[in-house]
């Protein structure tokens, strides 16, 4: 490919001299202008807004009114605010509680799915499902399985004996209830991703791992897992990118005048919902842009312990 | 573990019966037990059970909805409902509606006009600079994008559209992820010599690719047109702090449905159903392709 596409002199010299510099300036370019669209609108609307919210939080910044310089103060205050910290560990303990039993569910299902087996395609329709189907739209509908006194959860524990819980009212029960709906979109999207990768890893290693004696258990923990790996980083990284930005579930779990508060002691108020409460109804831009320039940092730690972890567990190539 | 058990100990004999078991062993490794079934069926059931359940609360009434035990079988009223859904006026579910047709229609027509001009510029054509560009369009895909909420509340304030539809467009009409799949798509796709034929005869790259990748490139603008589609379809975030009541997006018309000081758990009902419908509709038609493009962007990323 690599000289295939040096630029293509024309052989006769008939052609007037300022076609061939108009095809020269074709060649040399227009590959920016194919690009040009893509990184002008990435500009404005995406690295533009990124770093102008580090700039607005240096800022005391009101709706309406003057702005004023302050420097680090925001960030100063939002390290003693006790609502962003109770935010801050909502977001990480519904992740936890979400997306571990998530992916050893999904392993599984793509270990199920990459058997041989009738109505291949019905199954793995039936496993996206979920992930299609709009996530306000599933909150509601979850949000009544859930419901106190009508509820469906409710009435299946009830015949069991147990009383009836208000699920959105207890921080153990919201974080369940939310991470429910994570996990029932979320399962059978990331199963498919972790099946192909696995069609990608050559049966001859299993064969070759049988010839030893390995056990299918075995098989799977010594050549599966490992050969997952990268697939497995990536899908964590998506996850938390995902899971710091947790806030239509919890938003629209207790709907209502309070719910961008996250239950009545904010027992479910993640960290987008704080930066959406401080941005958008106490209209403090400032404040609002630090909190985001946190839940940017945070990523950025969470997903680089993630892939040390990765690696530890799983080891190294 | 065992290995030391099923070592070979004599001669051809025993060498070949081990082949014979290991090759049998493999067949079963991949064949489906009725264990695998029974996971696939229970699965299956897990993911259609709440919007069965969803059709279920959208055509009962109230009275039925909190009634001990519940029904589990749809009843008569889902067109009634729909229709009081409809006439609902501070709602304005049909303008909602229509609204996420022209937002998530336009947003996915640029998404694949742009994501298959650059996608066709990184595949197929030589320019400096190259490298670094294509690395910062995967970044793009890193960065989480809600955190610009507020410096693009600011801007849109600037530009003078606060509330209208075009605040929901114009952020989204870049695409990482898009111009990553098309480029991959290229590369397999579209041979070198079809180009390089183009060329000799003269024509600009313009031409080329309108009249050479273009055509050769519908598959993955299919997928990416379907992705990107659902993906705007669904945002609630952005259009949920943008948009003015007065103009809202079906997302957007669901949540003020539900956090009204009465809520009418059946009209909710009817809404998420009417709001799920066209998404449904995609899946029945392109299930097929919706997860070969998921696997196969898997193996790519």
């Amino acid at each position: 490919m690599s000289d295939t596409l040096a630029p293509v002199q024309p052989a006769q010299t008939t052609r007037p001299a300022w076609r061939v510099r108009l095809s020269r300036l074709d060649h040399k370019g227009s590959p920016y202008a194919f690009v040009a669209p893509f990184f002008i609108f990435f500009g404005i609307f995406g690295a533009f807004p990124l770093i102008y919210t580090f700039w607005v939080s240096l800022h005391d910044w009101p709706l309406l009114g003057e702005h004023a310089f302050t420097g680090l103060e925001n960030y100063q205050n939002l390290l003693q605010d006790a609502q962003f910290w109770n935010a801050a560990k909502n977001t990480l303990g519904i992740f936890v509680v979400s997306t571990v039993p998530q992916f050893a569910l999904a392993l599984w299902l793509a270990v199920t799915l990459n058997r041989k087996f009738r109505a291949q395609t019905l199954f793995r329709v039936g496993v996206i499902i979920p992930n299609v189907t709009s996530v306000a739209a599933v909150t509601l509908i979850f949000s009544m399985i859930f419901a106190k006194s009508f509820g469906l959860v409710n009435w299946v524990l009830g015949g069991f004996g147990v009383t009836a819980i208000d699920w959105a009212a207890h921080t153990w029960s919201s974080w369940l209830a939310i991470s429910l709906m994570v996990d029932w979109r979320w399962t059978g999207y990331n199963a498919l991703i972790f099946l192909a990768a696995m069609q990608a890893i050559p049966k001859e290693l299993y064969e070759a791992a049988a010839i030893d004696g390995a056990s299918r258990t075995r098989q799977f923990w010594s050549v599966t897992l490992p050969l997952l790996r990268p697939t497995l980083i990536f899908t964590t990284i998506t996850s938390i990118i995902g899971g710091v930005q947790l806030f239509t579930e919890p938003l629209l779990f207790a709907p209502g005048a309070g719910a961008i508060q996250g239950g009545t002691t904010r027992q479910f108020q993640t960290l987008t919902m704080y930066l959406i409460e401080n941005g958008f109804t106490r209209f403090e831009f400032g404040y609002a842009g630090a909190v985001a320039a946190m839940i940017f940092l945070l990523v950025l730690i969470i997903s680089l312990i993630n892939i040390w972890l990765v690696r530890r567990l799983v080891g190294s190539d | 573990m065992t290995a030391v058990v099923t070592e070979p100990e004599t001669g051809q004999n025993s060498k070949k019966t081990l082949r014979r078991k290991v090759v049998e062993s493999n067949t079963q490794l991949f064949r489906a037990s009725p264990l695998n079934y029974l996971v696939l069926v229970i699965t299956f059931f897990l993911s259609v059970f709440p919007l069965y359940w969803m059709l279920v609360m959208a055509s009962r009434t109230n009275d039925e909805i909190v009634q001990m035990p519940p029904s589990f079988v749809p009843g008569s009223n889902l067109g009634t409902h729909v229709e009081a859904l409809f006439d609902q006026a501070d709602v304005l579910f049909a303008k909602s509606l229509m609204n996420s047709f022209i937002v998530a229609g336009t947003i996915t027509v640029g998404v694949v006009i742009f994501s298959s001009l650059a996608g066709f510029a990184f595949a197929k054509l030589k320019f400096r600079g190259s490298n670094v560009l294509l690395a910062i369009v995967v970044l793009t895909m890193m960065v989480p994008v809600q955190l610009g909420t507020v410096p693009l509340y600011i801007m849109m304030d600037w530009f003078g559209i606060q509330g209208s539809l075009s605040t929901v467009i114009l952020p989204y009409l870049f695409s990482g992820f898009g111009v990553f799949l098309v480029r991959q798509y290229a590369i397999q796709a579209i041979p070198d010599e079809l180009i390089e034929a183009a060329r000799v005869d003269g024509a600009s790259t313009l031409r080329i690719f309108w009249s050479v990748v273009l055509p050769g490139l519908r598959p993955a603008a299919a997928i990416l047109g379907l992705f990107t589609f659902m993906t705007y379809w669904n945002d609630f975030l952005w259009p949920f702090v943008a948009l003015s009541p007065e103009n809202p997006t079906v997302q957007v018309a669901l949540s003020r449905l539900s956090s009204g000081y009465y809520t009418d758990q059946s009209l909710v009902m009817a809404g998420t159903l009417m709001a799920t419908l066209p998404l449904l509709v995609v899946v029945v038609f392109f299930g097929r392709q919706l997860i070969s493009g998921i696997m196969d962007g898997a193996v790519k990323a």
